[in-house]
């Protein structure tokens, strides 16, 4: 487990490139900043100055080295290094609100941008023009995209929105690929096709993600719940209202356990039981070392008492390793099956990575 | 035809012309309740009013009854503003060393909706329903924690 602080203002989003050495994030203005480790230090090598506006959403495609993001400009740019410098392409999204979130899909032949204008934007290059083209999935989005994931057959989406729902989407360009096959989300996918729509929870979707093969899907929502819908099990939906408070960002760490973090700082593990089809919370990941308690004197115990009405003062100070809500996590090494460690960043401007230890292939997972 | 004698029967429903199941009568209660929701109430409000007359465990047979007969879906205010008044009454009975009792026999579904009643009592407060519905409060969210909270916030079906 290891922390590093970047900054003390949030940090928008993050990326990291193939080999985990660079990562690139947003701290919280129109920039993006490209820091590579050298030892145990984060130096800058790059920034990136071409947004108008916050720079919302930041992916980095591994294959071919390129960058994308998007911002509340309404503009998305791909990013290509030539020699040492980062040269940008505009992207025309045609959208008349902020760009929320973007992802690079599988191949990296596409990307698709999420915006407040209630549609995602699927973008592709077209060779004959040499410009970047995008086609909209409109129907039946009611609100703000918070968030994307891809299918690995890369063609299916997955879209968490603000109108309290989760959709999984085709967005099969023939221009860029062949037919998919058929997959247990459905076999017809003609382009913006609903395969999947989630019956209404009561929270904006914040953070969606399909797991390593593809046939589930989780989304955690405003309303502090975690859900997965399970494409083997024609499509059922297993919910677990958590004791927490709202989480913000959950990514598959093997087939069956999720991760999840939000506004307790801190990532908790939930497992997903197939033969019950339920969802379990196994505890929270950040577990503190217990710090010496020193004992109360009788009058301390009595100001506690005046000030707070408890003569606790086990929540005075956060213990977690965050010091303000996370609000987003990547697999680093491992992919989403097998992962042994993860990333997260969050509103503290800081950076932590954490390493799964698996104790036995089947057994519970354990956190280092 | 002679004048209807109203007569009040169990669940306060009033009758036209006497005994319900007599021929030619009709329920006649404010707005148009269903037949259906009104007995549950009136059962529920009934059997509290007897069981609350036998206090030791029996509050908490009422309680549970509350709970369950809850109306889920309804638009009627008037029907909602029946059930969170026996609620509110159901919840202001009880004895402090009781609550915890009560709410530990609750599933989570039951929790939240214990939540989103300790809520709706504290909007309109009455003499001494503060304290106890304060009571209730700490005890709920020992249970269901702040995602309990957070559900009552974010709700849409309001109770």
């Amino acid at each position: 487990m290891a922390y590093h602080s970047f900054l003390l203002e949030p940090i928008s989003c993050h990326a990291w490139n193939k080999d985990r050495t660079q990562i690139a994030l947003c701290p919280n203005n129109h920039e993006v900043h490209i820091y590579r480790k050298d030892g145990a230090k984060w130096s800058k090598i790059h920034e990136l100055k071409e947004h108008n506006g916050q720079v919302t959403g930041i992916d980095w495609a591994p294959e071919s080295n390129r960058l994308v993001t998007c911002g509340t400009d309404r503009n998305a740019y791909v990013w290509t290094l030539k020699g040492n410098v980062w040269k940008p392409t505009l992207v025309i999204l045609r959208i008349n609100r902020a760009a929320r979130c973007v992802k690079w899909s599988p191949k990296e032949n596409k990307f698709a941008v999420g915006s407040g204008s209630r549609l995602i934007s699927i973008c592709y290059f077209e060779q004959e023009n040499d410009w970047w083209v995008c086609k909209h999935i409109k129907k039946p989005i009611r609100s703000t995209v918070l968030s994307l994931d891809w299918h690995p057959n890369n063609v299916l989406l997955a879209a968490g929105s603000c109108d309290f729902k989760c959709r999984i989407f085709s967005a099969y360009i023939k221009e860029v690929e062949e037919r998919p096959s058929p997959t247990p989300w459905g076999s017809k996918m003609p382009f913006g096709e609903l395969m999947f729509e989630s019956s209404s929870s009561c929270g904006w979707v914040h953070s969606i993600c399909f797991s390593a093969s593809g046939s589930r899907v989780a989304w955690v929502s405003h309303d502090s719940t975690l859900c997965l819908a399970d494409a083997g099990k024609k499509m059922a939906v297993a919910s677990l209202c958590t004791e927490t408070l709202p989480l913000l960002a959950v990514t598959f760490i093997t087939e069956n356990s999720l991760v999840a973090a939000g506004h307790d700082c801190c990532p908790m593990l939930f497992t997903y039981e197939e033969s019950q089809g339920a969802l379990t919370f196994g505890g929270k990941l950040d577990v503190p070392k217990q710090s010496s308690q020193r004992g109360l004197t009788a009058r301390e115990r009595f100001q506690n008492l005046d000030k707070k009405a408890s003569s606790d003062t086990a929540n005075a100070t956060l213990d977690t390793l965050h010091k303000n809500s996370i609000s987003q996590i990547s697999v680093l090494t491992g992919g989403k099956d097998k992962c042994s460690q993860f990333c997260t960043t969050g509103m503290d401007g800081g950076m932590s990575i954490w390493d799964v230890k698996v104790r036995n292939p089947h057994g519970p997972l354990r956190l280092g | 035809m002679p004048a209807p004698r109203w007569k009040r029967c169990s669940g306060n429903i009033l009758w036209a012309g006497g005994v319900p199941g007599a021929g030619g009568d009709r329920p006649l209660g404010a707005g148009a309740v269903p037949w259906g929701a009104g007995r549950v109430r009136a059962r529920c409000r009934s059997r509290f009013e007897s069981l609350t007359r036998r206090r030791t465990g029996e509050a908490l047979r009422a309680f549970h009854t509350a709970i369950r007969s809850s109306p889920g879906n309804t638009r009627n205010a008037a029907m909602k503003e029946q059930a969170q008044g026996t609620m509110l009454k159901v919840l202001t009975s009880f004895k402090s060393s009781e609550i915890e009792q009560a709410v530990n026999s609750l599933d989570r579904n039951g929790v939240d909706l214990l939540m989103k009643y300790i809520y709706k009592g504290f909007e309109k407060p009455t003499e001494n329903s503060s304290a106890i519905l304060l009571q209730w409060h700490e005890k709920a969210l020992a249970v269901g924690g702040l995602g309990s909270i957070v559900r009552v916030l974010t709700a849409r079906k309001t109770v």
